[in-house]
């Protein structure tokens, strides 16, 4: 088993087939869109595949560390941040092709007008811890 | 078997081994012992006196960690004997128990654990399901408030409006995992109200009761939020609204006013409206000033701009919201709320969408998100679109 991070952006993604902001759809196609997604997570628990879902806030900030004794330096949330992170979902799955199957799923979730979204998601395998034999060394 | 029921004994037995000269922690750890023998055998073997059995069982557990402890330690027994029983403790020290796990020492969150386990006796488990947290993370968090308290007596006082604000914490929370937070909240408010003479126990009681009986009717089939305005209130729980408001009422007629109660009341009003436009909004207003006056809170302040708006029209709701930071959360949702019932759906729609992208989470920001999109489908209707 591999797990696998899929990962959805606000902004940085390049632009979705259905490329509509959500509050220009009807509230019908909002509620179908949530369906789909929350069925497609029940249905990879039933399969033993799901690990996690979030979704983040868009207003985030950058952290840094000022020395010893001082506090740490803050800065944005950045308007124009090029990549920002919407939320994410973590998988454990056989192989490469079932993430990629999956994220291809996730990807088809409806949109405006009901049409698939295709929006675009980057899947991000994790590194894994080492494996308890050695054989492949040799 | 009924395991509320079992957890409702929880504190009662650990008082009897701190009584008996227990330290907190270790008691603590023998009480939930002596749960998990009472879920693995009261099925089969159900005892006659279900806290006799606790107490004795977790006394043991007690004494057996306690003599590892000591050999290992290679110090003097601390306890030799089983003392006779200990009488049933009073409501009195089910109350100090309370205190003792609000300690002004604990943050929020340890006081939050805490509480669920040695007063409401739930699981490590069960409270790191409830919270998403990984069992090992709420195992230390607990172990870390019991170290913090550990040197606290428990026959001391404690102040019962730092409980109070613990059970708030719990009962807002929600719920995720096999157990239900809020209907817990309401739990351990009951037994702490029914311990302790405090009015505003009683209206945080009311306040949970009011609020917990409009659930069925807060979220669709879809598993969204239905505003209170258009819920089903054929769905409300009577016999809940009934029992909140005359707790309310009896502790509002001792007029020591408190915020639970004047937040009670409210939600009391709420309830007795047979439908949303038969609101007595002039009242909640005037209830709003009660409470502006008990917190200062700006958040207070901007539900009384939701509730002026109602009484005295949307404009007179603005005007209430102009003196506020709109840096509150929810003031862009609010402000999106009075100017589309004052008409103006453009600016409305425009700030539901921004309201929506500052939402605390994913129901409200569906919600508001739905709300934009409702108007924004009426304002291309209404081009010709």
């Amino acid at each position: 088993m591999a797990k696998y991070l899929l990962l959805k952006h606000y902004r940085g993604a390049p632009a979705a087939v259905n490329d509509v902001p959500m509050d220009r759809w009807t509230p019908e196609e909002i509620s179908a869109h949530i369906r789909y997604m929350n069925d497609f997570a029940a249905r990879l628990e039933k399969t033993g595949e799901f690990v996690d879902g979030q979704a983040l806030a868009p207003d985030g900030m950058w952290v840094r560390s000022d020395g010893e004794g001082r506090p740490p330096v803050t800065d944005g949330p950045f308007a124009e941040t090029k990549d920002l992170i919407a939320g994410w979902m973590v998988i454990d799955v056989d192989s490469q092709e079932r993430a990629v199957e999956l994220a291809g799923e996730l990807s088809a979730a409806p949109g405006a007008g009901g049409k698939p979204i295709h929006e675009w998601l980057e899947v991000r395998p994790f590194l894994a811890a080492p494996p308890n034999s050695t054989e492949s060394c040799h | 078997m009924d395991e509320v029921l079992l957890r409702s004994l929880t504190p009662g037995v650990l008082t009897v081994l701190v009584r008996r000269g227990a330290d907190f922690a270790a008691a603590e750890d023998a009480v939930q012992e002596a749960l998990v023998e009472a879920v693995r055998v009261w099925p089969a073997d159900p005892p006659r006196d279900p806290k006799g059995w606790l107490v004795t069982v977790a006394w043991r557990r007690f004494l057996d960690a306690a003599r590892a402890d000591t050999a290992r330690r290679r110090r003097e027994d601390r306890v030799d004997e089983e003392p006779s029983p200990g009488p049933v403790p009073a409501a009195d020290d089910t109350l100090r128990l309370y205190f003792l796990c609000a300690h002004p020492a604990l943050s929020p969150s340890a006081a939050v654990a805490l509480t669920l386990r040695a007063v409401g006796g739930l699981t490590t488990r069960q409270i790191a399901r409830a919270y998403l947290v990984p069992e090992a993370t709420m195992a230390q968090r607990i172990s870390r408030a019991k170290r913090t308290v550990s040197g606290v007596r428990l026959d001391r006082p404690g102040d019962v409006a730092t409980v109070l604000r613990v059970l708030y914490l719990v009962f807002n929370e929600g719920y995720s995992g096999d157990v239900d937070l809020a209907a817990e909240a309401v739990r351990l408010t009951r037994q702490l109200a029914a311990a302790v003479d405090h009015p505003e126990a009683a209206g945080l009681l009311a306040l949970m009761l009011l609020h917990h009986a409009r659930r069925a009717a807060r979220t669709a089939s879809d598993g969204s939020l239905v505003p209170l305005a258009e819920q089903d209130r054929s769905r409300w729980d009577t016999r809940l609204v009934a029992e909140g408001v005359g707790i309310l009422q009896s502790a509002l007629a001792r007029d020591r006013l408190g915020e639970f109660q004047a937040q009670a009341a409210i939600a009391a009003l709420h309830a007795d409206a047979p439908t949303a436009a038969e609101t007595d909004w002039v009242q909640i207003v005037e209830w709003y000033d009660e409470l502006a006056r008990l917190t200062d809170s700006p958040v207070v302040r901007l539900n009384r701009a939701v509730a002026v708006g109602e009484a005295d029209g949307p404009r007179a709701g603005l005007a209430a919201l102009a003196g506020l930071d709109s840096a509150l959360p929810r003031h862009t949702a609010v402000a999106a709320y009075l100017h589309e019932r004052d008409g103006d759906r453009t600016t409305a729609a425009r700030l539901y969408a921004e309201a929506a992208r500052k939402a605390p989470n994913l129901a409200e920001r569906d919600h508001l998100t739905r709300r934009a999109a409702h108007l924004n489908a009426q304002l291309d209707a209404d081009r010709g679109r």
